[in-house]
């Protein structure tokens, strides 16, 4: 029998429990929402009461004017502990995550996120410190994110690097504020209005672009999938400010004429901007810095695996050039007493230097400013300096390597099932295409990829990069032993040749998921965005899965 | 340690499966010239040598026994139950719902999440969550300016000075203007926004005004008088709230707030270092085209099942590309559901007993300073959770008190100069009245 018979539930017998549903249009719901199970007087936590001395030594004070006091409380839910907990709980349970399966989600660099990331997160030494703690109070926090920044520059060869940007397109927004500062500081910020971007980007990029108050023009994609050098050289002028190029590109391709693109850029005097989604893929092969670009963001939540948490946090700091750095974000960690090579030697020798003090500069006159509050993800720090001192540099290398031998492997092992319009080296993540599935058997991409939710597998991310029709991008990480990869080529085949034998069986997928799919026409054309108290919908609904509030069965 | 799961044997069969003899010919699509020189990475750690290195870092912090540090980051209780919930790891490994079948519970929890959002500020609808209140302030006003096609934005100096800087960075980025609308920092005065300060500034130009309720300094604004001001001026009002003090508070909707941002570290997030938090958006329906970020809608499926889904995408980057309304993809989908969990995890009785206490625990700490002759209130009117004290020589004491491990509260001076020898204190739930009398002693004997 093979690994990949389908359809079939998960392992927590989820298809099962959620294959009852009846048609006929009815309402019916998998889990209440939290306002559905309030009941009113109930509560879970509560706080100790003010003392009479408090309220005493009050008296005299000013009142709050009942003119600006709220008339009726909020109507949060009223439910127990446990309750709100089970709620919860079953929510999850609704979840497909990295913890659960396979999430080979192209881009997003879904690799395991190490548990001990999360105990340092925890730390209460670190969890509850106050940003604005006295700086003699806060040296342990100050020193980790000097720490960081010192690792991340050697990993990436730039100058400097700023921690503060709180996602990766926050990264490029502060990446391209830096570059327009730049530009001005030399006398050009009117006359560099334009931005060039490759077709294949994401759509932050020129999103991005527009936030700085510049003009995206689009750059073509040659027919090997990397950017069109001459199309790039007709682009460059005075008139432009920067390139921001994605590499590896988000086909999963190296850029193989970088250092042609990059003096090209720099010979026009515009700012070259890599965007680093796709770091996973060359720790110790290519530093972005050395090569010459001058600006880059990481995705510490991708490359250095702090957990996605469903759509954030992340944290996206960048790293710039020397050229750059006066412009970027204040304020910077700095060892303001001690000498930096000897304190980094004493810490990975796990000491703290004696003397040595750190601080946070903000007296940077040429500083775009700030692009979000205090200094950045701290949090998100954490996790990423704990994983990088866990894998060291044998580690950092091996996790490239083999994030690459992996994209190779299903490259090659899915080259005949599915289009490969670039058929070339992989880095990271390979690109396939569906267009054969849906010419020969009108199953489309996204048929395939609810296809592929029956099999516990999250999907690959679909129709991106915009320039393959029909494309599934797949990004297996390093973190998925050989087994795991063989079940997804063997679901791939098994998809490919239902496809052709089967198309209704495709696509009336999934079967198995807690919902089929989801009328995502009509959630826009009539948006419901939030809860409408008082409303019927409140009422357990006729049909109901989960029966009357408090009964619902654990799926 | 890697996390690699791959024996030599695994990496062989993978190499004679692509064609290749070793994971160098994998990587020579990368031009020489610019392939990495020998970097200086550290070798790797076990896992108990990672925590002995992340133990000595979280050593060297201090975390003080007594705080009155606010100014907008705030120690609340975390209930352990929230923890629980945001720790669990289908919430916290999966990505961004792409794939609405297999990401309900993510979905399903930031529908809550606006409910409650919309719920607690009287507006009509919430975005999915912004990096933080200062990034969700900025681009709240960068919508004004696209809702109102104006090109200006007027913020008063009760904002916080953070929040402050960060809009100015983001409105340099498309040149849009920001003016301060002064507050009333005379000795004894109100320490708020006078309406007719904000008029003076309030142009045809002018998309909004961005004022804060409770504002930097403690101090309740008035907000109907900002509102109508703003309104008279054909400008939208931003309001920037605390979301505790909204259990007590009249909700921004109800003053004619048409753009509310705030920063949700308060309900259940740990003060971490500034960080991770997560940032609140709410508007009226009518301007939902021009909000950024991501928004979840109700739907259901083909056999009427209810479930969410990402919508109205149409205002995206991923779709609108250089016409979207923002650039944020990642945002703060983890804190959000702390927040939900926190507000679930409290009620509406909860919420407002965290929000009295901190009131009355700060007329308390104002009071026994004024009683003991040690400090006054530098502003005169109403304050909420936080209140201004004027203390001699405070700089100096407020060093000599960190040195016992007593933060007293935030040194007005380091962000306005004005405001010199002025402390600004917090108070929360779980400040007791020990605290305040060992404030109380140590600012005593730091005379």
């Amino acid at each position: 029998m093979s690994v990949a018979d389908a359809p079939r539930t998960d392992a927590s017998g989820r298809g099962a429990a959620f294959s009852g549903a009846s048609g006929g249009g009815e309402l019916t719901v998998v889990e209440p929402l939290i306002f559905e199970r309030s009941h009113a007087g109930r509560r879970a936590v509560r706080f100790p009461a003010a003392s009479d001395e408090a309220r005493r030594m009050g008296e005299g004070q000013p009142e709050v004017p009942s003119s600006v006091l709220r008339r009726e409380p909020p109507r949060l839910p009223e439910v127990s502990e446990l309750e709100m907990l089970r709620h919860f709980n079953r929510l999850a349970h609704l979840n497909q995550a990295i913890d659960l399966n396979f999430y080979p989600l192209g881009s997003c660099t879904m690799k395991y996120n190490p548990k001990v990331n999360e105990w340092a997160a925890r730390l209460p030494g670190l969890a509850e410190s106050h940003p604005l703690d006295p700086e003699k109070l806060g040296q342990g926090s100050l020193e980790l994110m000097w720490l960081l920044a010192e690792l991340l520059k050697e990993i990436s060869g730039f100058a400097a690097v700023s921690l503060q940007p709180a996602a990766g397109a926050h990264g490029e927004l502060t990446g391209m504020l830096i570059a327009r500062a730049f530009h001005r500081a030399n006398g050009e910020g009117d006359q560099r209005t334009k931005v060039l971007v490759p077709d294949s980007a994401h759509g932050t990029n020129p999103a991005t672009a527009t936030m700085v108050g510049y003009e995206t023009v689009t750059i073509r994609s040659n027919e090997r999938g990397g950017i069109d050098l001459e199309a790039l050289r007709g682009a460059l002028g005075p008139d432009v400010a920067a390139l921001m190029i994605t590499n590896p590109s988000t086909l999963g391709i190296f850029e193989d004429q970088i250092d042609e693109v990059i003096a090209a850029v720099k010979a026009a005097g515009a700012i070259a901007y890599m965007d680093g989604a796709n770091l996973n893929a060359i720790l110790g092969r290519f530093r972005p810095g050395e090569a010459g670009f001058d600006v880059m963001h990481f995705n510490l939540h991708k490359t250095f695996s702090t957990p996605h948490g469903g759509g954030g946090p992340g944290a996206g700091p960048i790293g710039v050039s020397q050229r750059l750095e006066p412009f970027l974000p204040a304020p910077i960690p700095v060892l303001a007493e001690g000498d930096a090579a000897e304190v980094m030697r004493q810490a990975l020798a796990g000491r703290s230097t004696p003397g040595a003090r750190f601080a946070l500069d903000d007296d940077r006159p040429d500083s775009i400013g700030k692009v979000r509050s205090w200094y950045g993800n701290f949090g998100m720090f954490v996790r990423a300096y704990t994983y990088i001192r866990s894998n060291g540099d044998s580690g950092l290398r091996t996790i490239s390597e083999d994030a690459v031998l992996a994209a190779n492997y299903l490259r090659v092992r899915l080259h005949d099932a599915y289009d490969l319009p670039y058929d070339r080296l992989s880095k990271h993540e390979v690109v396939f295409s569906g267009r054969r599935q849906k010419r020969e058997h009108g199953v489309t991409t996204l048929d395939i990829a609810k296809a592929i939710l029956d099999y516990g597998i999250h999907p690959p991310t679909i129709y991106f990069p915009l320039i393959v029709e029909e494309a599934m991008m797949v990004e297996p990480t390093e973190t998925e032993s050989l087994e795991t990869l063989d079940r997804f080529v063997d679901v791939m085949l098994q998809i490919a040749s239902r496809a052709a034998d089967d198309p209704g069986s495709i696509k009336a997928a999934p079967v198995t998921t807690p919902v089929g799919r989801l009328d995502e026409a009509a959630a826009a054309r009539r948006p419901d965005l939030g809860y409408r108290f008082g409303a019927d919908v409140a009422a357990a609904p006729a049909g109901s899965l989960s029966g009357p509030a408090g009964e619902t069965p654990t799926p | 340690m890697t996390y690699s799961p791959h024996t030599d044997a695994d990496r062989s069969a993978m190499l004679d499966a692509i064609g290749v003899g070793s994971v160098d010919e994998l990587f020579e699509d990368i031009p020489a010239a610019v392939r990495a020189s020998a970097w200086d990475i550290p070798s790797p750690l076990t896992e108990q040598e990672v925590r002995a290195e992340l133990s000595r870092l979280a050593g060297r912090n201090r975390i003080p026994e007594v705080s009155f540090l606010g100014a907008g980051v705030y120690r609340h209780l975390v209930p352990s139950v929230v923890a629980e919930v945001i720790g669990r790891p289908e919430f916290a490994t999966a990505y961004t719902p792409y794939q609405p079948e297999v990401s309900q519970g993510t979905l399903q929890s930031i529908y809550e999440f606006q409910s409650l959002v919309c719920e607690l500020t009287g507006m009509e609808v919430a975005t999915a969550s912004h990096y933080d209140g200062a990034t969700a302030t900025a681009e709240a006003a960068l919508m004004a300016c696209r809702l109102t096609r104006r090109n200006r934005v007027a913020i008063s100096a009760g904002v916080s000075p953070d929040t402050r800087r960060v809009l100015e960075t983001y409105c340099s980025g498309p040149g849009i203007e920001v003016v301060t609308v002064p507050i009333d920092l005379a000795e004894g005065g109100t320490g708020t926004t006078r309406p007719q300060d904000a008029a003076v500034v309030l142009g045809e130009d002018v998309a909004c005004l961005v004022a804060a309720q409770p504002n930097f300094y403690g101090q309740l604004e008035p907000m109907r008088e900002l509102a109508e001001v703003a309104h008279a001026a054909s400008a939208q009002l931003v309001a920037v709230v605390e979301p505790t003090s909204l259990a007590l508070l009249e909700p921004p909707g109800a003053y004619g707030a048409d753009i509310v941002a705030a920063e949700g570290q308060p309900l259940g997030i740990p003060a971490s270092f500034g960080g991770p938090y997560v940032g609140l958006m709410a508007a009226r329906m009518a301007s939902v085209r021009q909000m950024p970020g991501r928004l979840v809608g109700a739907t259901r499926d083909g056999v009427g099942r209810r479930g969410y889904v990402l919508t109205l995408q149409a205002r995206e980057q991923h779709i609108r590309r250089e016409k979207a309304a923002s650039n944020i993809c990642t945002n703060q989908a983890l804190m959000a559901l702390a927040a939900t969990a926190y507000l679930c995890a409290v009620g509406p009785e909860g919420l407002r007993e965290v929000a009295e206490r901190s009131v009355i625990q700060a007329r308390h700490l104002a009071g026994a300073l004024e009683a003991a002759g040690l400090a006054t209130r530098r502003f005169s009117g109403p304050y909420f959770a936080e209140v201004t004290m004027r203390v001699p020589n405070a700089a100096h004491r407020h060093a000599a008190m960190a040195e016992q491990g007593i933060v007293a509260g935030h040194l007005t001076e380091r962000s306005e100069p004005m405001l010199h020898d002025t402390l600004l204190l917090a108070t929360t739930e779980l400040t007791t009245d020990a605290d305040i009398e060992r404030l109380v002693g140590a600012l005593r004997d730091s005379a």
